[in-house]
């Protein structure tokens, strides 16, 4: 059985050319980039090609990237960082849909080390309120950290705007741009954000790889303490395949920019109306508009999520769930909670995340296989419309 | 990705007596939309015998909810209404290879559809178990009659075992204590009969209480935190409440909660029963 491929929001394939990249720095090419010898020094140059792609990617200069280990550890620093280079300052300002690398840190800070985080809500099409925003960074702000696209909505938020907003309370702005990177324009130079996380599996590099752009003139203080690595920004010899994984993806990324927002883009848009027109009592979650060109989730009224994915993993195809029973908590999708997306649909909700890797054929395969996958479970439901609509009545 | 059986996979995949009876004899539902499964299921029962001829069932949930839907309605085929009362939410699990632990919930969910609609059946209210005890998680509409039943019968000890079978405390946290103090109580329950036990409580000096606390951190608690990297340190007692300040690992742990209702639940255990612990920062 052929395996399709629909959760590149999870994690992405190594591309075949950042895999060729990155085979002989585990054999030949095993120097340290630190070594005085040539044998090293070769080896930091490569180092310093990645960073230089790296840094062309997001419109920044290479002094300004450090290499991580991937988006969590990115997000973890930019924070921590800006707490500790602001400590008068008590106050984290970001939102209920964050990944829970900036979410759960944030939830910690408040609770052991007692700062005050304001959590921004969303609307229902998973949209920040500007003036909620324009209200909660304020003096006693130290860093707003909003990310810049929702890794199961595909939302995107302003967060260049945000930036300036940021900056002129003198706050420092970070935005988890793990989704993002790759998939829409970036130009770092023209804001204000100070920290921007990046993760290399999410653009085709491999795992454990990622990197955090600091911009020029922002004060800092490391996470990863001890030798001199990354202009003393990050202790710890390099993962000298990884980097070098992750620059080669990021010029495969600005080579394919182009294919990433139309091709991949129509093929999300022939999912999107092939499964709304042939399936019932289902709705997009997320603005249609400000959303990523490769992300579609769709809620799937009175059926639960995570027997729609057996089913369609017994099909070969891989997508995910917001459902509660797909993790190990009981809880449903966060982001979705904090949309207000109804409980019909939450737990019924797939998240289908495209890549260019994905064929035209793939989609109409998943269009043709999803609505009876959704039928049969629905046979199954003592829920459908009618049986709503009469609880609804009685109510 | 959830391991599941080979025998929980067919009864997903190939799911039997399903649908809607119209001409059922009883009908017990449980579970929600907003829960994220529920379960109806219908019964067609000879009244001569009370054998059940017939079941069938609708079931909106995961793959090990479908499942244990399925595998309910062939194990109480054939058995008259008593027989199939002493099916448990284990033999449920047993006759499927097995659920993760994670998903025992889906198991308890078919037995206690099953009691539903025996009540049906004999005419008494559907069991409305909300009204049967208190409301103990409101996040899953879980009593503490439900709570005390499964930790009786899966001899359950940890509020995340509690949560595995019922769904109670899966949700915002808040009654963790109260599912600890149950487990408690249920434990006292057993232990009660050791008649040392049931002695009257001395009444104890404030210097005394502190002396005892420390003991039974020392002694008890410490020990299993300081394995996980973590500590815990007496910082004061005001009437009842004892502060404490968690060090090292134990700051971090998402689960700090459980550690301080572990804590107090200890305390109470040993020291008395009145006793609250509060974290403090310093």
């Amino acid at each position: 059985m052929k395996t399709i491929y629909l959760d590149n929001n999870a994690t992405t394939r190594v591309a075949d050319e950042v895999f060729e990249a990155i085979r002989p720095f585990f054999s030949e090419l095993y120097g340290n980039p630190s070594s005085m010898h040539s044998f090293g020094g070769n080896v930091a140059r490569e180092v310093a090609v990645a960073r230089s792609s790296m840094a062309e990617l997001l419109g920044a200069s290479p002094q300004e990237i450090v290499f991580t280990s991937g988006g969590t550890e990115s997000d973890s620093t930019a924070i921590l960082s800006a707490l500790n280079t602001l400590p008068e300052r008590r106050e984290i300002v970001t939102t209920r849909v964050e990944h829970p690398a900036v979410l759960n840190l944030c939830k910690y800070l408040a609770r052991s080390k007692g700062y005050t985080v304001r959590w921004l809500s969303v609307d229902k099409f998973g949209m920040l309120d500007m003036d909620e925003v324009k209200k909660s960074i304020s003096e006693n702000t130290a860093i707003v950290s909003i990310m810049w696209a929702n890794n199961e909505t595909g939302v995107i938020f302003p967060v260049e705007e945000i930036s300036e907003i940021a900056a002129s309370r003198g706050a420092l702005m970070h935005t988890d741009a793990v989704q993002a990177v790759g998939k829409i324009p970036i130009n770092l130079d023209r804001t204000n954000i100070n920290f921007l996380s990046l993760s290399g599996h999410k653009l085709h590099a491999p795992k454990g790889i990622g990197a955090l752009y600091i911009k020029k003139g922002t004060r800092f203080s490391p996470f990863m303490i001890g030798g001199h690595q990354e202009f003393s920004r990050r202790g710890g010899t390099e993962n000298v395949p990884g980097i070098v994984g992750l620059g080669c993806a990021a010029r495969v990324a600005m080579k394919n920019f182009e294919e990433e927002n139309t091709r991949v883009k129509q093929m999300r848009d022939r999912l999107q109306t092939g499964l709304l027109e042939r399936v019932s009592q289902a709705r997009v979650n997320g603005h249609t508009d400000f959303r990523l060109p490769n992300t579609l989730n769709i809620g799937f009224e009175f059926v639960e999520g995570e027997a729609i994915l057996l089913r369609m993993d017994d099909k070969g195809i891989c997508a995910s769930s917001g459902s509660a029973c797909t993790s190990g908590s009981l809880e449903p999708s966060h982001v979705l909670r904090a949309m207000g997306v109804p409980f019909t649909a939450v737990h019924g909700s797939i998240r289908f995340s495209l890549s260019r890797y994905n064929t035209e054929d793939e989609i109409e395969f998943v269009i043709e296989e999803t609505p009876k996958i959704i039928m049969v479970l629905r046979a199954l439901s003592p829920f459908n419309l009618a049986t709503i609509n009469a609880a609804c009545a009685v109510q | 990705m959830w391991e599941y059986t080979e025998k929980v996979k067919d009864h997903f995949f190939n799911p039997r007596n399903v649908g809607a009876m119209s001409d059922a004899d009883a009908v017990g539902e449980v579970g929600s939309l907003a829960c994220g499964d529920a379960l109806k299921l219908f019964l067609k029962v000879d009244p001569e015998t009370e054998k059940i001829v017939d079941a069938s069932f609708q079931t909106f949930g995961c793959g090990s909810a479908i499942a244990s839907s399925s595998a309910l309605t062939e194990m109480i085929k054939g058995k008259t209404i008593e027989e199939a009362l002493k099916i448990t939410n284990q033999d449920i699990a047993n006759y499927l290879g097995g659920l993760p632990k994670e998903k025992m919930h889906c198991s308890v969910m078919g037995r206690d559809a099953f009691h539903a609609a025996v009540a049906c059946y004999r005419g008494e209210k559907a069991p409305q178990e909300q009204a049967e005890g208190e409301l103990v998680c409101e996040c899953f509409g879980v009593t503490d009659e439900q709570i005390r039943r499964a930790i009786r019968e899966n001899n359950l000890s940890t509020v995340q075992e509690v949560t595995d079978y019922t769904k109670a405390g899966g949700g915002c946290g808040l009654c963790h204590d109260k599912i600890e103090r149950i487990i408690a109580e249920i434990k006292g329950e057993i232990r009660s009969l050791e008649p040392d036990r049931a002695r009257p409580r001395k009444v104890m000096t404030n210097i005394q209480k502190i002396a005892k606390i420390q003991e039974v951190l020392d002694k008890e608690i410490r020990p299993s935190l300081q394995q996980d990297g973590g500590d815990v340190e007496l910082i004061d007692l005001e009437g009842d409440v004892v502060k404490v300040a968690l060090r090292g690992l134990c700051t971090s742990c998402p689960s700090s909660a459980l550690t301080k209702s572990g804590i107090e639940s200890k305390l109470r255990e040993l020291v008395y029963p009145d006793l609250v612990v509060r974290e403090v920062d310093e």
